[in-house]
């Protein structure tokens, strides 16, 4: 059995746990919360094995590198961190609630594996990323991207629980980031079904990523995409209590969240810091003479870091709590995900390795 | 004291926090214009941009208003370097503003606290040990010894003049961390401001054989080493026959008044180092109009192999033969179109090949005239069973420098290892205090625990609970 086969078993896996935690979370079914457990913890055995299978594979190949060296790789290695993150959490603190909303983000990152048509072969490394600084750099900063997802998770549900009125800038602020998470999934949703499972494929099309709806060849069907998408904002926005009310159920208070909010952040800053920033920085001069260029994904991860080092200096020196510091956290994960996917769709430089 | 002087209130302004937050903000907001318009980019690719942003018609103006305002070079802009002292300034005076009292804190000595303060602390806990006080001590003293604790004692005391007290505390100076994190980032800010101010960033490109004793800036000047280098050889290595390249090197040396004074190969990730220059390997080309030498390996059949080496248009013969070869063309790197054309798909060094015009003296002789590929063994093969192969080129590739000087980088260095110290630090340990206090009785000891820590309050009153429980359940 290669590797392939284990990744796709785990890729399986995850969307049924995030389907089972979903169901879950609707019927507090207490056999269902364990299946969702047993499913995602076998997705993650399975994806486990299938790294150090890659890992083992890049050798007979010839190659012998570690699996973390282009988008597929990365974007593998980060759902995997946040799926060991995530049920960490879920042993320690024996909730299980975050798994409807962490298992998504992992199905987010793996439709968006399949849709793109991103490169799966394992690939020989160009000189630059012949290093040893490139297993530090890379493992630390998907760690810590983890980390800041768990923390996005943990945000988002302090915001749920917390506001009380439409008009609240932190209830439109979770409800219009939520589903634009949520109309995401679903574009992907139904990228997939118009072009994986009905067959509709066109060899020109080199990434299908929201080719069904918001960039389809139709002009109506995309206008009608949007259309759509202002309609889920809008009813997310209309009848967000409804998730509250659920949520409410599971006893889940707002200082554990809070306090699980920046303990993740505690964990995710320092990593990112030192792996992310310091180590990618003495590798760029060993590579190429300039510790720091200025470069996009440069730049945007010290944007990262600096909404992180804002979010601490807000929380302990001016006393910032609650909302704004959930609203931070979202925030940061939003630029982290620009920082990782943004960049290497829209801009270019010199970690164009991740290219698409 | 009303009116403040003008030193008060520029210090006042800058030890705010406000201002550190609102710079963390402007600086992460304008950083990403930087990202959006393409950094010191030939114009032609920006106004294209602006094309794509504000139509054709507006486009021209909307690059001159961004070069105006240094958005073509943001990062090394006035206002930028404006932002990035302030928020330097901030750091530094904030700091220094707030150290005085966080010493007084970490100088603080620990003292005994009052049997009533006991439960007024967040981490409490009280147990009872069975037996004497002896007994009792030494269970608190291994406990508070397992906490990596090394506690006084007081003298009895109490209302039975009976009670003793245990006291300790640790890692006082991760108080600090945060402030070594502070001046780690200065560290590395003073550091970058010495590279640039005394550093020189430029680049060289030296063809096999060349010496060359200046470097260029990017502005194309010419900067004089001190020394002078020669580029001996490059060669790069490609992934089986695909066009990635999997590893290229270049052989240096560096000649000073006259002399070979050191010899080294490098590659991408392990550069040359001399007198304060660093050779970093960046990239390679072709030489235009080279006249370099064609290196082959002439063997006849059943022959001895014969090495040669000559210009294109020249030419051998194959000894023992009557064929003479002539190099008429050289390519760096050859294909041939869907009508078997050949042309040259690159300008790098990817697939070199030459075309070797065979004739002979003698009519009858096999000969075929024809393309030896460097990497195609097969195409080495002459008719008559001798082969020809093309074993180098020289004089026809550069290699590509990165040439640094930068006596701020080890500042920066030193920068990076305090940041991790101190984030260690920070984030993962913390000031503890602990108080036990021992109340023997007839038969037992009651215990009495207080414990305070500036972070992780869970994680310590778990390990506390732990210990204890331990130590007392065996007992």
């Amino acid at each position: 059995m290669g590797s392939p086969i284990l990744f796709g078993i785990a890729e399986v896996g995850y969307f049924v746990a995030m389907m089972i935690y979903i169901g879950y979370f609707i019927f507090k079914n207490k056999t269902m919360g364990i299946s969702a457990t047993t499913v995602a913890a076998a997705a993650f055995l399975s994806q486990t094995a299938a790294l150090a299978m890659r890992w083992m594979e890049s050798y007979n190949m010839g190659i012998g590198r570690a699996p973390l060296t282009n988008l597929y790789e990365s974007l593998i290695f980060f759902v995997w961190c946040l799926m060991l993150g995530y049920l960490i959490i879920e042993f320690k603190y024996k909730n299980r609630t975050f798994g409807a909303f962490v298992t998504p983000i992992a199905g987010l990152a793996l439709g968006f594996i399949d849709l793109t048509g991103i490169s799966k072969e394992i690939e020989p490394l160009v000189p630059a990323l012949q290093s040893n600084w490139l297993l530090a750099h890379v493992t630390m900063s998907f760690i810590a991207y983890a980390a800041f997802g768990l923390a996005f998770a943990t945000g988002m549900l302090y915001l749920v629980l917390s506001t009380e009125k439409r008009t609240e800038s932190s209830y439109i602020f979770w409800t219009v980031a939520g589903s634009v998470f949520l109309i995401v999934l679903a574009a992907m949703g139904a990228d997939y079904f118009k072009f994986k499972m009905m067959g509709v494929s066109s060899e020109m099309l080199k990434s299908y990523l929201f080719k069904a709806t918001f960039r389809s060849d139709s002009k109506p069907m995309a206008l009608l995409s949007l259309l759509g998408a202002f309609a889920i904002i809008f009813s997310v926005w209309r009848y967000g209590y409804v998730l509250k009310r659920m949520l409410k159920s599971f006893g889940l208070s707002l200082e554990f969240l809070e306090d699980l909010n920046y303990k993740v952040v505690a964990v995710g800053f320092p990593i990112f810091t030192l792996g992310g920033l310091i180590f990618g920085a003495i590798w760029a001069d060993q590579a190429w003479g300039v510790y720091w260029s200025w470069d996009p994904k440069e730049t945007w991860s010290l944007i990262t870091w600096l909404v992180y080092a804002f979010y601490l200096h807000a929380k302990y020196l001016r006393g910032w709590r609650g909302n704004k510091i959930a609203v931070l956290s979202s925030i940061g994960f939003i630029t982290v995900i620009f920082t990782y996917i943004g960049v290497n769709i829209l801009l270019s430089g010199l970690h164009s390795y991740g290219e698409i | 004291m009303a009116d403040k002087n003008i030193v008060e209130k520029v210090w006042g302004f800058f030890t705010s926090v406000k201002l550190a937050v609102a710079l963390f903000a402007i600086i992460a907001l304008t950083s990403i214009i930087g990202t959006v318009i393409e950094q010191n980019a030939p114009p032609e690719k920006n106004i294209k941009l602006f094309t794509k942003m504000f139509g054709p018609a507006s486009a021209p103006t909307a690059y001159k208003t961004a070069d105006v305002l240094g958005l073509t070079d943001m990062y090394h802009s006035w206002w930028f370097t404006a932002m990035l002292v302030c928020f330097a300034a901030n750091l530094t005076i904030c700091s220094i503003d707030r150290l005085p009292r966080i010493k007084r804190v970490v100088d603080e000595p620990l003292k005994p606290i009052d049997m009533t303060e006991f439960d007024k602390y967040g981490i409490k806990k009280e147990l009872s040990i069975e037996g004497n006080v002896e007994e009792a001590k030494a269970v608190v003293l291994t406990a508070l010894k397992k906490l990596g604790m090394t506690p006084n004692a007081t003298d009895p005391g109490g209302p039975n003049n009976r009670d003793i007290q245990f006291y300790a505390h640790k890692g006082r100076y991760t108080r600090y961390a945060v402030y070594v994190i502070h001046f780690s980032i200065i560290f590395i800010l003073i550091g970058s401001v010495i590279g640039v101010t005394f550093g020189f960033s430029g680049y060289l490109s030296l063809p096999e054989g060349e010496t060359s004793s200046v470097a260029f800036t990017r502005q194309e000047e010419e900067h004089p080493l001190g020394f002078s280098i020669r580029c001996d050889n490059f060669a790069v290595w490609f992934y089986g026959t695909s066009d990635m390249p999997k590893e290229y090197i270049s052989w240096l040396s560096i000649i000073e008044n006259g002399r070979t004074v050191l010899k080294k190969s490098i590659g991408v990730n392990s550069p040359l180092k001399y007198k304060g220059y660093t050779f970093y390997q960046s990239g390679y080309g072709v030489v235009p109009d080279a006249k370099g030498l064609i290196i082959l390996n002439v063997t006849p059949k059943g022959g001895k192999t014969e090495q040669i080496s000559l210009h294109v248009g020249e030419s051998f013969t194959i000894p023992g033969t009557k064929l003479t070869g002539k190099i008429t063309t050289f390519s760096p790197a050859l294909s041939f179109d869907k009508d078997e054309r050949p042309y040259t798909y690159t300008d790098n060094m990817n697939n070199p090949a030459v075309f070797i015009e065979v004739t002979s003296e003698n009519e009858k002789e096999e000969k075929k005239s024809g393309w030896v590929v460097k990497r195609y063994p097969n195409t080495w093969k002459m008719p008559d069973g001798s082969t020809v192969e093309l074993v180098d080129n020289y004089g026809y590739q550069y290699t590509g420098l990165q040439v640094r000087k930068d006596p701020g980088v080890w500042v920066v260095y030193a920068g990076c290892l305090f940041m991790a110290i101190g984030l260690y630090s920070a984030f993962f340990l913390s000031h503890k205090k602990i108080w036990v206090l021992l109340q023997p009785e007839k038969t037992k000891v009651n215990v009495k625990i207080a414990a305070f820590t500036n972070k992780n309050k869970t994680g310590y009153e778990g390990v506390i609970n732990s210990v204890f429980d331990r130590l007392t359940q065996r007992v």
